[in-house]
């Protein structure tokens, strides 16, 4: 039998296992109906988009992120982002301030202000937003297992410029079960660390209405070696289980869900981002609607940060990921994301320097004013691929997410490691293919070049940063009354045994100075700490 | 098989030395040498260097690899070998894995670290240095 034109072409299956055909028309969408499927933007399900009118009305907000050194020298830099024309901040902290320890630790040396800014007491976050109105722009705290102490110190430095708590915007990162999966900044056990998010979502649900709590982040998943269609379903599977800790607390899916917000990666094969998230946005409107029951359309909505996706960079031939972050930001304009963090083009190395970042920031300045990007919203629905992909990657993420579920929730699956496991294998294979070529990397298996052995420009580490803080936590230590820390300490300990919220007693803390270790510390004696499942 | 012929297994551990949680690249690792026939230890997340020293001597290893993405990677390569030296342990192979900028390879190996495999460095290759000097 004489093989068609297609058999002859090579197979392209997506990394998600979908195949792709060389052609599609309207037979392969024509199960699709627009009303019920699709919809117009800004209505359920939501596929084109969580407005009417999108980035018409109003471009995605520009984040980078960015925090370095002592919280002196990360004002300076937010200062100056924001005058290049950033409309946010998305603020790095070190290592210690992300796993509670203070800069005079003996565990946080060689680390304080390396790969963000040091925070010890409220002292530093004050420093760290001196000059800036912070009613004025939105804030991402990228902090997790002790996000509940910078939310205090954050809301103590507003209280200090006196602006109302319900006039404050921004995100603390907060998704501690992604931490136990990709990016390893967890202290507590995976119940007490659930727990503290659930508190921080009835606090902030009364008391900071225009914050989001935590935001999942699929990100972290899919860097360390998920499919797109894991990326997704785990996600969606680790905000199920924080909906289910606050509903059980006795709040309605719609005091909270319409701050629930997510944080995706954005590098591969560029349909199938796309077609991503726009089944991820008409799954999560389903998933809300349907099985919570949420009557708010506003409940319903995915609302996303997109841009990174260092595991697409390259050490090799550095300069091309310049090229590769400008591609990162169509596919997230392409895909409705609300706020846009592109990855830096020197982030195989190290935190943003200050080139770099400003790159990225006219990158997406770029593709906002001169590119036609604002035009009119969601510019590929309708296209037979896309609508078909959108399609197959829902159905295929909806398989993904029985699966945890069947194995007893995300909560299960963390605790025996079975997803780590699953990831790591993931991301295995997926080297294997790169070193062999199925994958194909530029600069790395394909138009290899021999290279000049020498770095790019790099962000410098100051390694006087860590004396620096730990003579400022000495005098803070000197001049508080620390009979008021040992009292708020003592009160925390004991509103952190019962089940009573603790958010009122870290903010107490907080504003006595006791420190972030001294906070943490607390914690751990009442919780414990989390043992690493090592499974490979 | 001749009881005589046959090589000893090559001992290893991969190792996440202080705050970094950055895990990915060590698991890939671990893997790759597992599939090479080796037997490995990975030890988690946040070890400190003491604690990688007690798990080598007592796994018996014949090779200690640190994973470090923070930066952090000279600091803590020199105090594992001060503590091996402390120890009068020569007799095992020290690799260094994660994103090392180019500058700091010749730091690492005048530290004693026999090889630096940066990220993108081929897994083959980290397989074939190990079995060639073991």
């Amino acid at each position: 039998m004489k093989k068609s034109k297609s058999e002859e072409l090579s197979e392209v299956v997506l990394e998600s296992g979908i195949k792709v055909k060389p052609v599609f028309g309207p037979e392969d969408i024509k199960g699709l109906v627009y009303e019920k499927e699709i919809g117009q933007p800004g209505e359920y399900p939501f596929t084109r988009g969580i407005h009417p009118l999108m980035y018409r009305k109003r471009p995605w907000t520009m984040r980078q992120y960015s925090g370095f050194g002592t919280a002196k020298e990360t004002n300076q830099r937010f200062k100056w982002l924001l005058k290049q024309g950033q409309t946010a901040l998305n603020v790095a902290f070190d290592l210690p301030t992300q796993l509670g320890l203070d800069s005079d630790d003996p565990f946080a040396e060689e680390e304080v202000g390396r790969v963000g800014m040091a925070i010890d007491t409220l002292k530093d976050l004050e420093e760290a937003f001196a000059d800036i109105s912070i009613d004025k722009i939105s804030t991402s705290l990228t902090i997790n297992p002790v996000a509940s102490v910078m939310l205090a110190m954050y809301l103590v430095v507003a209280e200090k410029q006196a602006i109302p708590w319900d006039q404050i915007r921004g995100t603390t990162q907060n998704d501690i079960l992604k931490e136990y999966i990709g990016r390893g900044t967890w202290i507590f056990p995976v119940k007490p660390s659930i727990r503290l998010i659930g508190d921080m979502v009835d606090f902030c649900s009364m008391n900071v209405p225009k914050f989001n709590p935590f935001s999942v982040c699929g990100y972290h998943i899919r860097e360390s070696g998920a499919t797109p269609v894991q990326e997704i379903a785990y996600a969606f599977e680790i905000a199920i289980t924080y909906i289910q800790e606050v509903l059980n607390r006795g709040l309605n899916i719609d005091d909270f869900a319409g701050r629930i917000a997510f944080n995706f990666d954005i590098y591969g094969n560029l349909w199938e981002q796309v077609a991503k998230f726009r089944a991820g946005r008409k799954l999560w409107a389903k998933i809300i609607k349907e099985r919570f029951g949420a009557k708010n359309p506003r409940s319903m909505i995915l609302r996303m940060i997109a841009g990174g996706g260092g595991g697409g960079l390259t050490i090799q031939q550095p300069e091309n990921n310049i090229v590769r972050g400008a591609y990162y930001a169509l596919i997230s304009a392409l895909s409705g994301t609300q706020t846009m963090a592109l990855c830096s083009y020197d982030e195989a190395y190290t935190i943003p320097s200050k080139k770099a970042a400003l790159i990225s920031l006219r990158t997406m300045q770029i593709l906002a004013d001169e590119m036609g990007l604002k035009d009119t919203v969601d510019p590929l629905g309708g296209s037979y691929y896309i609508e078909w992909l959108t399609d197959k990657m829902e159905e295929k993420i909806v398989e993904c997410m029985k699966e945890v579920e069947e194995m007893g929730g995300m909560i299960k699956a963390v605790e025996t490691g079975y997803i780590q496991k699953e990831v790591s294998r993931q991301a295995y294979m997926r080297e294997i293919k790169i070193q062999s070529g199925e994958i194909t990397k530029i600069g790395v298996n394909k138009y290899v070049m021999e290279e000049e052995k020498a770095d790019i420009e790099l962000h410098p580490f100051n390694p006087e940063v860590a004396e620096e803080q730990k003579k400022k936590l000495k005098e803070i230590r000197a001049l508080r009354n620390n009979s008021d820390v040992k009292e708020t300490l003592f009160r925390l300990k004991k509103a952190a045994q019962t089940s009573e919220n603790v958010m009122p007693f870290i903010l107490n803390a907080v504003k006595s100075y006791a420190t972030l270790g001294e906070i943490t510390k607390v914690f751990k004696e009442v919780f414990g700490e989390f043992k690493e499942p090592v499974r490979l | 098989m001749n009881e005589s012929l046959e090589k000893k297994r090559i001992r290893v551990v991969i190792a996440k030395p202080g705050l970094d949680g950055h895990d990915t690249g060590a698991k890939v690792v671990v893997h790759a040498l597992k599939d090479a026939g080796m037997e490995v230890i990975y030890t988690g997340l946040h070890r400190t260097i003491d604690e990688i020293v007690k798990t080598a001597l007592e796994e018996d290893v014949d090779v200690i690899g640190l994973s470090i993405y923070s930066g952090a990677h000279v600091p803590l390569s020199k105090k594992l070998m001060g503590r091996l030296k402390e120890e009068g342990i020569t007799n095992k192979l020290v690799l260094v894995g994660g994103n090392i900028p180019q500058r700091d390879i010749k730091t690492l190996k005048d530290l004693g670290v026999s090889c630096v495999f940066p990220v993108g460095a081929r897994l083959d290759e980290i397989v074939k240095f190990i079995k060639e000097r073991v």
